[in-house]
């Protein structure tokens, strides 16, 4: 869709010519899921598994090549739980709203489409923050503009401005916990400058 | 009767009220996109039917369907989004299943206002 | 079951999460049914039966009681979560373009703004 998007996958295929050790590390994360995957398939942890899961991994990643997924490098555990907490808390609430919703008789829910600006670059956690959107209740993602970093959603229920601000608001606290999470320094910053400066 | 059966038959009955809803969503149409909605919710349904006849019936025997299932039920929608996209683009727009519905009546009278 | 009275509460947290499951999946079809339009019908028809995959598989991992159940039961789950998404973008970007929507319903629209800032933008 984005006219930028051939050149960067040009870029991720100018950056899969350095070293085979290098690539190996960087695909690491996958490899890893993928192995567990297969083991949790099999049910069976025996170290035959294992190398049979690896052997399957790096063949899949071989056969499907992908552009790489770039990692900031930074990783951190406790507010990645802080994140699935508050993701599991509103994907109930949410899911109980919607469910209210559809059995409020009487009158139409009206809905808007709201536009987003993320702060973050990286293409992964991009994609988290659109899949946590998509998956709490109440918010759909319609279009993403990855040049922008702005996500478009559509958000049902929403009738009153503080509704849609609401709406926005959830969205880059989600964005800010993942980065918290998993996303660079300096893109975390920006986003405590940003969060900082709405609530004054 | 002891009250655990009770509650099973209730939810059976409620899965059963589920599936009669969406199959009217996917018989009343009125577009595509309405059927194709409505026939992901029926495969979700079935999941959880199957699911919930494992955790009654003390077995995990289809557990490997559920997965499947879960993984491959994206397909279909993907297939019939892009397919009316690309409708949409090559300047036909999708039909109406049922043209005389408020909803495209109401999208072709502000259609016909633009232009 | 090893003893009756902790057999007899699994069973029914067992029958309390596979009812919540079908409550929610009643929601879900009720929305189908009455939301107005397909982009309305997106949130009802998958959202809140994700919480009820939830609810129904962990019924199902607590009957069982075994890890392996467990094993299976994660992926089915990371799988469901990671794919409803796309289908709900795509068949979401669909409904928005082809105009499956009614304009009267959508209190704000900022992705139209955004369509025609781009348009009058001077090259």
């Amino acid at each position: 869709m984005s006219p930028r998007g051939p050149v960067r996958f040009q870029q991720a295929k100018g950056e899969r010519k350095r070293g085979m050790g290098e690539q190996i590390l960087e695909q690491l994360p996958l490899l890893v899921a993928l192995v567990l995957l297969w083991l949790f398939l099999w049910g069976s942890f025996t170290v035959v598994d294992i190398l049979m899961g690896i052997f399957v991994a790096v063949l899949v990643t071989r056969v499907f090549e992908l552009p790489p997924v770039t990692l900031s490098g930074r990783f951190n555990p406790l507010w990645l739980i802080v994140f699935l907490v508050d993701f599991l808390w509103h994907v109930i609430l949410g899911s109980i709203q919607v469910a209210a919703l559809a059995f409020r008789f009487g009158r139409v829910a009206k809905s808007a489409v709201v536009e987003v600006n993320l702060e973050t670059r990286s293409d992964f956690v991009m994609t988290l923050v659109a899949i946590a959107t998509s998956l709490v209740p109440g918010s759909l993602i319609l279009e993403v503009d990855r040049d922008k970093s702005t996500l478009f959603l559509h958000v049902i229920d929403a009738d009153t401005p503080e509704k849609i601000e609401k709406a926005r608001g959830d969205v880059i606290l989600t964005e800010r916990r993942l980065l918290r999470a998993l996303g660079s320094r300096d893109e975390l910053d920006r986003s405590d400058a940003r969060c900082s400066a709405v609530k004054r | 009767m002891n009250p655990i059966s009770l509650l099973h038959i209730v939810v059976g009955i409620l899965l059963a009220v589920t599936a009669l809803l969406v199959m009217y969503r996917i018989v009343k149409g009125p577009t595509i996109l309405d059927r194709m909605i409505a026939s992901d919710v029926m495969l979700t349904t079935l999941i959880l039917v199957m699911s919930t006849e494992m955790a009654l019936n003390h077995h995990t025997r289809t557990l490997p369907v559920v997965l499947v299932l879960a993984g491959t039920a994206v397909f279909g929608s993907i297939a019939v989004a892009r397919y009316v996209s690309k409708q949409d683009k090559a300047g036909h727009p999708a039909e109406p299943a049922d043209p005389g519905t408020t909803e495209l009546g109401l999208t072709k009278e502000e259609e016909d206002a633009e232009h | 079951m090893p003893n009756t009275s902790s057999g007899d509460l699994v069973d029914w947290i067992v029958g309390l999460l596979l009812l919540a499951g079908a409550l929610l999946s009643v929601a879900a079809g009720v929305g189908l049914l009455r939301f107005p339009d397909a982009l309305s019908r997106m949130h009802a028809a998958t959202k809140p039966q994700i919480l009820g995959l939830i609810c129904v598989l962990a019924a199902v991992a607590l009957e069982q009681g075994n890890w392996q159940t467990l094993l299976i039961i994660i992926p089915t789950l990371i799988l469901q979560m990671i794919t409803s998404p796309m289908s709900a973008h795509m068949i979401g970007r669909a409904g928005y373009r082809t105009g499956n929507y009614r304009r009267d319903l959508i209190y704000r629209d900022e992705l139209e703004d955004d369509i025609e800032r781009a348009a009058h933008r001077p090259e």
